[in-house]
């Protein structure tokens, strides 16, 4: 009885399944997917190394500091980093009084009441303080930018695919002008009024405009020179820290545990052996 | 207890005497994992995996635990609760990709535990109870790794509760209010948040108690082994202390060098990057996916497109939507049956010809095909894979076997397993 039923519930789905099969193949015939601007001209993220790459990489302090001044000088004007406080930078390689002045000098107070009256008002940072956002609130982000909201950056490396490398190619992916052949393919795929063609965005138009617009956007202390190219690679290695801060706690912690499991595993196979040297098996 | 020959629990001294006069625990675990529990001698590293499989429940009821401490089970708090474990809590980090990784690893472990029943025929008389308690441990996990993913609260967690709760939503009838019953509103919000918490944390011990039953199942009959015979002497078995109690921690230690692989130096492979955005209920993903481990059953959901009913008439008896969602429930719970659809005498595939090709060339590929055509978008080529994978998949277990256990002719089996081992036959003296 058990194997009747079986039987019939099984003819019944891989029937059903293979009606299905039919269906989506004559389906496929007599009208094929139509392909889309975003399909064809998509483009997968730079391949672009990193310092901080691999089991053994480690972050460049002197690289986080840059990006930290990419990230102050230009995209705090729209991006928050809500996750991230002041006193995270020390693990920059800033000091105590550094860090301090840091939050003092940063462009937005921070949110607070008048202690005389209640009232709401603004106070310079301290580090204990996260990094205030540019905009008091959802509504206020969208007004100001043609109702798209820029997202916080704390975690965007690990909130994309391939995050710090395409952060770096969507910075330094922007075309002045859609590729030709996109327009002669597909005439409606046309970069709408407010938007910016950008091919290493998912649906290739993106509502924020070139941030790194040109060399020397940002002057750096270290005296790196500040192209385009390494202004973006900078904010993406700085990036990375603000969404993974103890990745080189992780991978030393790991080198400890893997000599450790290593050491353990071979006196294990050792003992194994011992056990059973007198027993076939 | 099973065999006779088992070594008895002897107390050392007067304090163990003591206690064994009045709970015998330590005579229990003796005669559970200790020297008192005889396990044929021809086991392969196959017949590691369950205790891995208890060894990856614990590092997940630790880490748990340590995570509750710091979580914040709320719709605005929880995805920044989870930041606050990665970033300030000491060592958090490492909690909590332990416990995200833990949870792949656990289901890594389970799969092979179960591919090693679904070969050897473990699930054969006299050891059915053992893998009924076994499929049952598997929904429990399956419920429990759904709801812990729906925690962080992050983009995944929110659209993924959205999709596996509207399932419910496909029953006839009932199926909307049902589905609003168990969210406690229209849509995953702080009630369904909730009680995801707390049957989160509830189920593992569920899971807990089923093993014990599991163990218990096993511990009548005994292990099975790679042929399949059963044990007929003392010199067919090993006391599994310190024989196997020796293996297992060689294969712990594998088990760990790469849990601790992943978890330190890759510790979002598994995951989705969208779940490291905050769940946000206006804005759906391009493409929403579930866990890896999911997505076999996920690809089985999406490839029933046609509605069942009376042809030319329009009539529709059983959507599409709902006849995926009874064929995602009846791919796991069609294993409930298994004992009763493959009625071969002979256990071990090794033995069984005809049943290890099928097993090889049919069984594995399907659910290599499903788990990759799970994770990808609804393009042609990848739905006619998962319908004909998943066409297999049911044939295969309602249909293909119940007939090959009938037509297939097996191999001769060793006399006895020490026969096989040794090449020599068994001296039965006390027989």
């Amino acid at each position: 009885m058990v194997r009747l039923i079986a039987f019939l519930v099984g003819v019944f789905f891989s029937g059903m399944l293979l009606i299905g099969l039919g269906d989506t193949i004559i389906g496929a015939i007599k009208e094929p997917a139509v392909p889309t601007a975003e399909h064809e001209f998509h483009k997968m993220p730079l391949a672009e190394k990193f310092p901080h790459d691999g089991p053994l990489g480690k972050y460049n302090k002197g690289q986080l500091q840059r990006g930290l001044k990419v990230y102050s000088e230009v995209c705090s004007a729209c991006h928050s980093l809500k996750l991230v406080s002041f006193r995270d930078f020390a693990a920059l390689g800033y000091n105590e009084e550094q860090v301090k002045a840091l939050a003092k000098g940063w462009k937005t107070e921070v949110p607070s009441i008048n202690p005389e009256t209640g009232e709401p008002a603004t106070r310079p940072g301290i580090p204990a303080d996260r990094i205030p956002s540019p905009f008091p609130n959802e509504v206020a982000a969208r007004a100001a930018n043609n109702n798209a909201l820029p997202p916080d950056l704390s975690l965007i490396t690990k909130a994309r695919a391939d995050g710090p490398a395409y952060v770096y190619s969507l910075l330094i992916g922007y075309e002045e002008t859609q590729p030709a052949e996109l327009l002669k393919k597909f005439p409606d795929a046309k970069t709408p009024d407010g938007l910016h063609y950008n091919p290493y965005f998912a649906n290739l138009n993106i509502a924020m405009a070139a941030p790194l617009a040109a060399d020397d956007q940002v002057t750096y202390d270290d005296g790196t020179k500040a192209t385009k190219a390494q202004m973006a690679k900078d904010v993406a290695a700085f990036l990375t820290w603000t969404a993974e801060p103890k990745m080189e706690n992780r991978k030393s912690a790991g080198w400890a545990a893997l000599i450790f499991l290593i050491i353990f595993t071979g006196l294990a196979w050792m003992s194994y052996k011992s056990i059973w040297t007198d027993k076939k098996h | 207890m099973s065999f006779p020959w088992a070594n008895e629990y002897k107390p050392q001294n007067a304090v163990t005497k003591w206690v064994d006069e009045r709970l015998p625990l330590p005579r229990l675990v003796y005669n559970a994992v200790g020297a008192g529990y005889p396990v044929p001698r021809n086991l392969n590293y196959f017949w590691n995996f369950g205790v891995l499989a208890g060894v990856a429940l614990v590092i997940q009821i630790v880490t748990g635990i340590v995570l509750a401490m710091h979580y914040y089970a709320s719709v605005d708090g929880a995805f920044n609760s989870v930041e606050h474990i990665m970033r300030d809590v000491n060592a958090g980090w490492f909690i909590r990709y332990a416990h995200m990784n833990g949870a792949s690893f656990f289901f890594i472990v389970v799969y092979i535990h179960i591919f090693r029943g679904l070969f050897y025929g473990s699930y054969k008389a006299p050891r059915e109870m053992i893998w009924l308690l076994g499929v049952v441990i598997f929904l429990l996990m399956m419920a429990t790794a759904f709801m812990g993913y729906v925690l962080p609260w992050g983009q995944m967690s929110f659209w993924g509760a959205q999709v596996i709760t509207g399932f419910f939503s496909a029953i006839p009838l009932v199926g909307e209010p049902l589905r609003q019953l168990l969210l406690g509103g229209f849509a995953p919000d702080q009630a369904a948040l909730n009680r995801f918490f707390s049957l989160h944390y509830l189920l593992p011990f569920v899971i807990a108690g089923v093993i014990i039953l599991h163990v218990w199942a096993l511990h009548i009959p005994g292990s099975s082994n790679p042929t399949g015979v059963s044990v007929k002497a003392e010199q067919d078995t090993v006391p599994f202390h310190p024989y196997y109690t020796a293996k297992d921690g060689f294969g712990l230690g594998i088990f760990l060098i790469g849990f601790v692989a992943i978890t330190f130096f890759a510790p979002n492979l598994l995951g989705h990057p969208d779940n490291y955005i905050q769940a946000n209920p206006l804005s759906t993903p391009a493409h929403i996916v579930p866990e890896w481990y999911f997505l076999p059953f996920y690809a089985i959901l999406k490839a029933f497109t046609v509605n069942f009913g009376i042809p030319f008439t329009g009539i529709v008896l059983i959507e599409a939507k709902l006849m995926g969602v009874l064929a995602m429930f009846g791919s796991i719970l069609l294993l409930f049956f298994l004992p009763w659809l493959d009625t071969s005498p002979v256990r071990s595939g090794h033995y069984r010809p005809l049943f290890r090709k099928f097993f090889w060339y049919g069984l594995i590929p399907s659910l290599v095909v499903l788990t990759y055509c799970g994770a990808q978008p609804p393009y042609t080529q990848w739905v006619v894979l998962s319908q004909i994978a998943a066409a297999y998949y049911f044939a295969h277990f309602l249909i293909i076997l119940p007939i090959v256990s009938r037509i297939e002719r097996p191999l001769p089996l060793p006399n006895s397993i020490t026969e096989a081992v040794t090449g020599k036959p068994l001296q039965t003296a006390t027989a």
